[in-house]
């Protein structure tokens, strides 16, 4: 939305000329909630719409994946720093990091009174994973033996041979191959439980889900589309995300400008994305009430090796140059005000095994002379066609990556001279649709967000031969076998260490070109105390307080 | 009279179906495939995107979609939307909001539009007339998104006369302000509309015989001059409350009201034919019944147009 810093613009220039307020703290509503930590005050967050019922394995945005989080329980969770720990799993053990055997803590329920046993993790588990039920995320279950005869097109079979049930609380899982990071993936959402009446009508039940988690719906019909969703604590609940809060409530909003008019009139107690055109005085309005915090994301430039130019060993020399060429220091502090971190590699700095020095990073540093060189070197191999300028891909419809964009254009322009433009695509899911079917004719822009805290997260679904969302379609034997070992090995930090040996041919051969780790920006209403972002940009809902 | 309406009714028709072709065919142009929308940034496996592409027929040719989706509307199916919700249902949530906004901009238009411009034509080129043709003006130029986060941070923000947001009720006290934003742009034609008019009328023949006549100025004023004037304003009124219920994309946006005009705004960029087709058509049907109501108007304000 490009219009809305105008308009705040003139808005503020407005109340200067008529002089009609001189406080900067907004609307000056009181609280009657007492002072201190307040366990008993309602929190009402921002949320956008669930796209799909709120089914655990159909769910693959952000709107719905807050609310199943705080309504369901996996076997495990993740803390503020993305370090896991049991949450339904008593223990979760293997001697080969393919088979696992897991038991469940002792006397759990749904808020439905019915038990959580080894079958509601199976039996939901199947269920995303059979082709007929054609759960969005589906691909989760992967790495499950037998995965493949449930998940291919047309498929009848509606079980995992990798998935035994042994009793009421202990269940086994067979892996196709060693995974060690595998239990660190149990907290994600499509991991979740369901109860047994869950699957006879899943589309009724995503509109009322039951579940075991910190919070569950206020009533039936608590989530009024495009409205609000009203969540309760569950107090059968026991785990580490006990409420501290007499509830959260999700009011859906269209665009983040209007939401901040609602936090900074204290009407909207938590905002988790400060929109574009407040970036700057957010900080300003909110002072204390205000928070900067790193999280498991970032954002990246494929560039497809199908691309004339951009293939081969001039190739790889062009994608230094131009990763060498974009000055990331001067972008995130300008268009972003200090809320991007400039990439040092291709993960984020939250997650366990992440480390900033590895070889090949200075790839990623702002290096004009350098990047000229290279530049030079490829036109010695192989002469660049200009007839194919270089473009750069973004969907105009959500997020506002236009003003990133042309300042990326500029910097290379300006240090290698050559032609290349911004393409804005209309829609995401015209962007999207090219990159799928590989027909982009440029780089595009691709944002990855963890869906839980582990670096293969960040390497596996986007550049192993032949994954989901390999956009450049970027294929390397080395590449791939390092990220195999690093699945093997047995434990999770040989692993991490072997993954980011990975990340090292991928510094040298940039499939897509990293620029920056997500920051959350975000702020508080006065109503509220305690608020804190996890490790996935996500406020801990759980540990808000009222004042 | 009776023969009239139920041709105009019948003329519904025609209008429908030209109207539900020619944006099905659009959203079904538009680039893009639907799934890419619904798996998102993740993408899903070949296997899922069959599926979807099965179940919501995207599969079909054009023909064949369409003619499927207008067997669904004749048996009163409108089908689900991309998110698997009965578009019915969606309809059902958002058209009372989005039909409350706009009925109130278009009282708010219609009352302080008319009563401006009937005493700016009263007193033509005096102080007042001066100041609302250059307030309005300023109104018509100035962009809606403009005004409307500029009287958003004044009266919701600064001075906490209101919410900034609509809530989910959506009550009567919470709407004023997207209101009045809605329909000022509106209310600046309808002003200066009145007022031209008023000017016309303030000096035909029929005005000075009521007043040689003897009669009071108001009842030359409220009878005589005003009710004349009105055949332009009413039929500028009937075509606005077509564009309100439907324009109002900007507006509801602002105030992040749950109406019409978001929720077409959503399903276009998700491409999720149904739904659009959904609510064009129906927007249309509005558009339609407002016109003729406009026209059956017509008769009472000027009793030499008759129908037959």
């Amino acid at each position: 939305m490009r219009f809305t810093r105008n308009s705040r613009i003139l808005s503020v220039a407005a109340v200067a000329v008529f002089a009609l307020s001189a406080c900067g703290g907004g609307g000056g509503s009181t609280d009657e909630a007492a002072t201190g930590g307040n366990t008993d005050a309602v929190i009402v967050v921002d949320g956008s719409e669930p796209q799909n019922p709120l089914i655990p394995t159909s769910t693959n945005e952000v709107g719905g994946g807050a609310v199943l989080d705080l309504i369901f329980a996996g076997l495990v969770s993740y803390d503020a720093d993305g370090k896991v720990q049991n949450e339904v799993a008593e223990s979760i053990e293997t001697e080969d990091a393919q088979n696992y055997t897991i038991t469940l803590k002792e006397g759990m329920t749904f808020t439905n009174g019915d038990p959580v046993t080894a079958s509601s993790f199976v039996d939901a588990w199947n269920y995303g994973a059979a082709a007929k039920n054609a759960q969005l995320s589906s691909y989760f279950f992967e790495s499950i033996e037998g995965y493949a005869e449930a998940s291919a097109e047309g498929s009848t079979v509606t079980e995992m041979s990798g998935l035994k049930v042994v009793d009421e609380k202990t269940f086994t899982v067979a892996l196709s191959q060693p995974e060690s990071d595998w239990p660190q993936r149990l907290g994600y959402s499509a991991f979740y439980p369901l109860p047994a009446d869950a699957l006879k009508d899943p589309k009724k039940f995503g509109e009322n889900p039951v579940g075991n988690g910190p919070y569950k719906f206020a009533a039936e019909g608590a989530w009024k589309h495009n409205e609000q969703i009203e969540l309760v604590p569950n107090e059968e609940y026991e785990g580490p995300q006990e409420p501290k809060n007499g509830g959260i409530t999700f009011k859906i909003y269209q665009n983040d400008t209007t939401a901040y008019q609602d936090l900074i009139s204290d009407n909207l107690d938590v905002l988790k994305t400060i929109p574009t055109s407040d970036i700057k005085n957010f900080k300003n309005d909110l002072g204390e009430r205000s928070i900067e915090s790193p999280y498991a994301g970032n954002q990246t430039i494929a560039v497809p090796y199908y691309l004339k130019n951009w293939d081969g060993e001039a190739g790889k020399l062009r994608r230094q140059a131009l990763s060498m060429a974009i000055n990331r220091d001067e972008i995130t502090e300008v268009i972003f005000n200090g809320g991007r971190e400039p990439a040092k590699e291709f993960t984020a700095p939250v997650l366990p095994g992440f480390e900033e020095d590895l070889p090949g990073s200075e790839n990623l540093e702002y290096n004009p002379e350098k990047a000229k060189e290279l530049w030079a070197e490829a036109e010695k191999l192989e002469p660049y066609d200009a007839s194919e300028p270089l473009t750069i891909g973004y969907n105009a419809d959500k997020g506002d990556h236009k003003t990133w964009v042309e300042a990326l254009v500029n910097s290379v322009k300006n240090t290698l001279g050559i032609e290349i433009t911004g393409k804005p695509y209309a829609t995401f899911k015209e962007a999207r649709t090219e990159a799928t079917e590989q027909t982009l004719t440029g780089a595009i822009r691709s944002g990855w967000q963890a869906d839980y805290p582990s670096l293969y997260n960040f390497l596996g679904p986007i550049y192993a031969t032949g994954a989901g969302s390999n956009d450049s379609v970027y294929t390397n034997e080395e590449f791939d076998k390092a990220l195999k070992d690093g699945l093997a090995a047995e434990s999770v930090e040989e692993g991490n260490k072997a993954m980011n040996e990975a990340q090292e041919t991928l510094l040298e051969d940039l499939p897509a070109i990293p620029l920056w780790y997500q920051v959350a920006q975000g702020g508080w209403s006065n109503n509220v105390d305690n608020v804190e972002f996890g490790w996935n940009g996500v406020p801990l809902y759980h540990a808000i307080t009222g004042k | 009279m009776t023969w009239y309406v139920s041709r105009r009714f019948l003329q519904l028709i025609p209008v429908f179906l030209g109207a539900t072709l020619l944006v099905y065919f659009l959203v079904f142009s538009l680039p893009g495939d639907a799934t890419a929308a619904i798996c998102g940034e993740r993408g899903c496996t070949p296997a899922v995107v069959t599926a979807l592409r099965e179940q919501y027929n995207l599969d079909e040719p054009f023909w064949i979609q369409y003619l499927l989706y207008l067997k669904g509307v004749l048996t009163f199916d409108l089908g689900t939307n991309f998110s698997g919700r009965p578009i019915a249902v969606i309809i059902a949530e958002v058209f009372p909001t989005t039909a409350k906004l706009a009925v109130m901009a278009l009282i708010f238009e219609a009352i302080f539009g008319i009563v401006f411009g009937l005493i700016a034509g009263l007193r033509k080129g005096k102080l007042f007339d001066s100041t609302v043709l250059v307030l309005s003006l300023v109104v018509i130029a100035v962009p809606i998104f403009v005004l409307g986060f500029l009287m958003q941070f004044l009266i919701g923000v600064k001075l906490g006369w209101t919410n900034p947001t609509v809530s989910g009720d959506a009550t009567v006290s919470e709407l004023i302000l997207p209101a009045v934003v809605l329909g000022l742009v509106s209310f600046a034609y309808v002003l200066r509309l009145t007022r031209t008019s008023i000017l016309e009328n303030v000096k035909a023949d029929y005005v000075r015989t009521a007043t040689a006549k003897g009669l009071s100025r108001k009842r030359v004023v409220v009878v005589h001059i005003l009710r004349n004037s009105m055949i332009p304003v009413v039929t500028f009124l009937g075509a606005d409350l077509g564009t309100l219920m439907g324009g109002a994309i900007v507006t509801e946006g602002i105030f992040n009201v749950n109406g019409v005009g978001l929720t077409l705004y959503r399903a276009v960029l998700n491409g999720d034919g149904p739904t659009v087709v959904s609510i064009v058509t129906f927007l249309i049907l509005i558009f339609c019944l407002a016109n003729l109501l406009v026209d059956l108007l017509y008769a009472w304000l000027d009793p030499r147009i008759r129908y037959a």
